[in-house]
């Protein structure tokens, strides 16, 4: 391969909300020639496919609750997906950003330079900050391991909503909607626009993760998509239910939503460090990773939260990223890993920085692969407690709760790994 | 070049007095398709027809995509035999025409002391199989060469010339080839009755008539069907359903070789290669069963292949799925071919080309002509073929979305449609106008690679849609 080599400020990898958002940031902020890529033709990431409202808006803790799916109006607050995808973009050029679509990041070929491939030709770019906002995507059913035939028919919310949305596709008669997280619902207002009827909503909690109810769909808890059959065409799923009754739901359409995995892809290709429990980068609280001058941010880190959450973290990489750039980085190494036991699932961020800094709101966000009435939260290193924490409600899978950060400066930098325990 | 495909309607009569075929091809697997590429080179009026609405779609779509060099063949078998000339020829054609081709080799890891004592006894059959370059390694230099490997391996047969390549293209190339030079391709055409008469056969399909003087019988699965409405009864055919599963190309480091198993009484076992694809293959199973469509996978083939697959590479269980599906073999109950001709007839059986029919496909197409000539056709003398070039879908060969001067001449190659598997808008293009073009979204993904990365469509599924309604409304 050979290319133009180029050189520039700060290169973004991903054009939706936290990329634009802190190319928009960092451009007002005068970083020098700052540059974001984006491999689709049209920048916005994610929400340029989500029809329904409920971006933006008022920032809550429990940032994941962004569809009140109350009829089939998506949460009354915020805008549509669309349109905060054209103001994230408008922001961003209007501050100043070179915002290229249609240009994929393809590799490494060097620290912070960056190989592309677009319609101009390919390219070797490199950046004194290079920022990975590449966000994340649903598994499909074959990562998910359902067995079975493998007809048409069988989507993912993103395939889905983009069909139905950007090309006006057919879809079928009638589906079964896989997970009850609010993009499941989102699942089924995309299903009804496109004139799908919706069978059921199944999910293998025993318990909806959310109050969230789709009027006029059944759901199914505590079953279990054990195949789908079919072979021209999806004609059904079949289910195991808790007390192990077996059924077929007949449809032809099968929509598989939530299971997000960050694409974490180029991060890794790059041989940057990755948390086991985001399956993204490890990254401390000002988004660096474990590469000097590479940060990231957005559901790259952790999939997923709203989109205002991704902006918000797109607009905090600024500063980080400007004392980089001036040279005024705090000093590399230092930071000790954050690791979770079972049955949490994962903790962002997952690394303390060597200078104390605080994540977002003073607070690091956490998973749990179960429910957890009430837990206790104990943090500890090398067997020394540093903070323990009772919630005050339920932690459920799918949605996400905090732990407060005010421990941080108690961390002993040349210690061992810091365990965070729910009992 | 006028190319007939057809795909729908009643079949189109033939222009010559008769309307006769010289010869007919009954299934456009990887073994149809070498024998219709076999028989383009001779001045011969030939049809190939599948039932299905593309080539390569039924076993040959859905195997372990190695080029074996036969070492472990039943010594003596026409299979044995075939699959070392088959290797050589494919090989050189590959190299011809750019069908992916990567030697990796081959380790069969022996994991107890008496699949060690076993390695001498595989190494002498190569021999016995004209392969000479096989030889034991110890626990050390095993785990040199595969550091990903799991704990107690003990050593293994080193079998260096075991490769990897493109089961999508190589068909498609055979196929290609032989409509360039002639050869109708009638698909969609499932046969359903054979009739013989003195000047030859006469087939009822599902789009009518068609009259051939010599008749080849390779419908893979259904080999014994239509072997039967030729009045024989010499062989069944039983499905032997191979479940895989595909990791993500993240997963091709922990990997080098094709890691075979030493076989056992239970059959050869399952194995972790590399694919041309760059991504990582786990499987097959082996199961018996009675139904010849039963290419889904079950939960109890994952469950076993994932326990074997942790043994093998642990770290591999970490990575993502791609894919998971699975091939159905054509078991015969006898361990070789099923390749038959007869004088009275004017007719070859080509049944039972069980596991290894990838390989031996070319040497496959020249004995059925050696076979067709026994029985009586005229072939005339070969000629060459023009030569074809096939658009690369290996990874270890230069993909278009890197090739700067082919963008610089066309942007459509620096346009990235499939992100996972890098497939560009020129190469969809070009796929959708080609010589055999697909009839079917699969179809285009088994000559692009588009949607069949790790996504599954999540990004890309509903724009390679629309580029392919878009050219067959
Ligand atoms: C179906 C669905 C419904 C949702 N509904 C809501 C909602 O109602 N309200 C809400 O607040 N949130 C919602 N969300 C969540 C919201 O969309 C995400 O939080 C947000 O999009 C994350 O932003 P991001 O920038 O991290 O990633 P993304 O939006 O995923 O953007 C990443 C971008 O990076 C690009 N990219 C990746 N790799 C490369 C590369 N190598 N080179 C160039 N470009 C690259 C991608 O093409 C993409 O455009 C929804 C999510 C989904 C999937
Ligand atoms: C799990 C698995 C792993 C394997 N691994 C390897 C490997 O690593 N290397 C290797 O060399 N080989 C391998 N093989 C074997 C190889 O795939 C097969 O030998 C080969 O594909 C057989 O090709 P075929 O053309 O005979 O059959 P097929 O590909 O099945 O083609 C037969 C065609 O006949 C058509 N047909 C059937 N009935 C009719 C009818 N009545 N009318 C019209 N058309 C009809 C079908 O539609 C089909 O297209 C493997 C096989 C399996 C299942």
């Amino acid at each position: 391969m050979t290319g133009e080599a180029r050189e520039v400020d700060v290169l973004i990898v991903g054009a939706g909300p936290a990329g634009l958002a802190a190319g928009a940031e960092l451009a007002a902020a005068t970083a020098g020639r700052v540059e974001i890529l984006e491999r689709e033709q049209e920048a916005g990431g994610i929400p340029r496919h989500c029809h329904h409202g409920g971006f933006g808006g008022r920032l809550d803790r429990s940032a994941y609750a962004w569809a009140s799916a109350a009829g089939s109006a998506y949460a009354r607050r915020g805008t549509t997906g669309p349109d905060f995808a054209r103001r994230g973009v408008a922001a961003a050029v209007a501050a100043g950003a070179a915002l290229r679509t249609g240009v994929t990041v393809t590799g490494w070929a060097g620290p912070r330079t960056v190989e592309t491939t677009g319609p101009a030709g390919l390219e070797r770019i490199t950046a004194r900050a290079v920022i990975l906002a590449t966000g994340a995507r649903e598994r499909p059913r074959s990562a998910r391991l359902i067995p079975g035939a493998r007809p048409p028919g069988v989507y993912t919310t993103g395939e889905l909503q983009q069909a139905v949305h950007l090309y006006g596709q057919r879809i079928g008669t009638t589906a079964v909607v896989v997970g009850d997280e609010p993009v499941g619902h989102a699942a089924v207002a995309t299903l009804r626009a496109a004139g799908v009827h919706v069978v059921a909503m199944v999910t293998d909690r025993t318990a909806p993760a959310l109050r969230l109810r789709s009027p006029r769909v059944p759901l199914l808890t505590g079953a279990t998509v054990t195949g789908l059959t079919g072979r021209a065409r999806l004609s059904g799923v079949a289910l195991r239910h808790e007390d192990g009754r077996t059924t077929t739901l007949r449809c032809d359409t099968v929509v598989l939503t939530g299971d997000f995995v960050p694409d974490h892809e180029l991060a890794r290709r790059g041989e940057i460090l990755l948390d086991p429990g985001t399956r993204g980068p490890a990254y401390d609280a000002a988004h660096r990773t474990s590469r000097p001058g590479v940060f990231a941010v957005g559901n790259l880190l952790h999939a997923v939260e709203r989109a205002g959450y991704a902006a918000q973290e797109g607009r905090a990489v600024a500063v980080p990223v400007l004392h980089r750039l001036a040279g005024t980085e705090g000093p590399a190494g230092g930071g000790r890993r954050l690791v979770v036991d079972a049955p949490l699932r994962w903790i962002a961020p997952n690394m303390t920085g060597p200078d104390g800094a605080r994540p977002p709101g003073d607070r690091f966000v956490l998973r749990t692969w179960r429910r957890l009435p009430r837990p206790l939260l104990v943090v500890s290193q090398d067997g020394r407690e540093l903070h323990r924490q009772r919630l005050l409600s339920t932690a459920v899978p799918g949605r996400p709760f905090t732990l407060r950060a005010d421990w941080v400066d108690h961390v002993d930098p040349d210690g061992t790994d810091v365990r965070i325990t729910a009992l | 070049m006028t190319v007939t495909l057809t795909t729908a309607g009643p079949l189109p009569p033939l222009d010559d007095a008769e309307g006769t075929y010289d010869v007919a091809v009954v299934g456009a697997g990887v073994v149809g398709a070498a024998v219709a590429r076999e028989l383009a080179r001779h001045r011969l009026r030939t049809a190939l027809i599948d039932a299905s609405d593309d080539i390569g779609n039924a076993t040959s779509k859905a195997n372990t995509a190695i080029l074996h060099t036969g070492f472990d063949a039943a010594p003596g078998s026409l299979e044995a035999r075939l699959v070392r000339e088959g290797r050589d020829l494919l090989a050189a054609y590959a190299a011809e025409t750019g069908i992916p081709v990567e030697r990796v080799g081959a380790l069969l890891v022996a994991w107890d002391e008496d699949q060690l004592a076993a390695l001498p006894g595989l190494r002498d059959k190569a021999e016995r199989n004209g392969y000479h370059a096989s030889r034991i390694i110890g626990a050390d230099e095993l785990r040199a060469r595969e550091p990903h490997l799991g704990p107690g391996a003990l050593g293994a047969l080193d079998v260096p010339d075991e490769s990897i390549i493109c089961p999508w293209t190589t068909p498609l190339a055979f196929a290609t080839q032989a409509v360039r030079a002639g050869v109708h391709l009638h698909l969609n055409c499932r046969v359903r009755d054979v009739t013989a008469d003195a000047d030859g056969h006469t087939l009822t399909t599902s789009r009518g008539p068609l009259r051939a003087r010599y008749l080849v019988n390779a419908a893979g699965l259904h080999a014994d069907e239509i072997d039967r409405l030729l009045g024989h009864d010499v062989f069944t055919v039983t499905p032997r359903r191979g479940q895989l599963v595909v990791f993500d190309k993240l997963a091709r480091p922990l990997v080098g070789h094709i890691l075979l198993p030493v076989p056992g009484p239970a059959g050869k076992g399952v194995l972790v290669a590399p694919t041309v694809f760059g991504n990582v293959l786990l499987g097959p199973t082996a199961e018996e069963l009675d139904d010849k469509t039963a290419t889904g996978s079950t939960a109890d083939g994952i469950r076993l292949l994932r326990e074997k697959g942790r043994r093998i590479v642990p770290g591999l269980l970490d990575e993502e799925v791609t894919a998971v599906y699975a091939g159905l073999r054509a078991a015969t109950g006898q361990e070789d071919y099923r390749i038959q001709e007869y004088p009275g007839l004017r007719y070859v059986a080509v049944g039972g080309i069980r596991s290894t029919g990838l390989t031996a496909s070319m040497a496959i197409g020249r004995h059925v002509i050696a076979l067709l000539t026994a029985v009586g056709l005229d072939p005339g003398e070969p000629h060459d073929l023009p030569p074809l070039t096939m658009p690369n879908l290996g990874e270890a060969f230069p993909r278009p979305y890197r090739d700067a001067a082919l963008i610089a001449g066309d942007p459509a190659y620096g346009t990235l449609v499939c992100h996972c598997e890098q497939v560009t808008l020129g190469e969809i293009r070009d796929a959708l106008a080609s010589t055999i073009p697909p009839h079917s979204p699969d179809g285009l993904r088994r000559r692009t690679r588009a949607r069949g990365g790790r996504c599954q469509g999540f990004y890309c599924g509903a724009a390679v849609r629309a580029l392919f309604e878009e050219e067959r409304p």
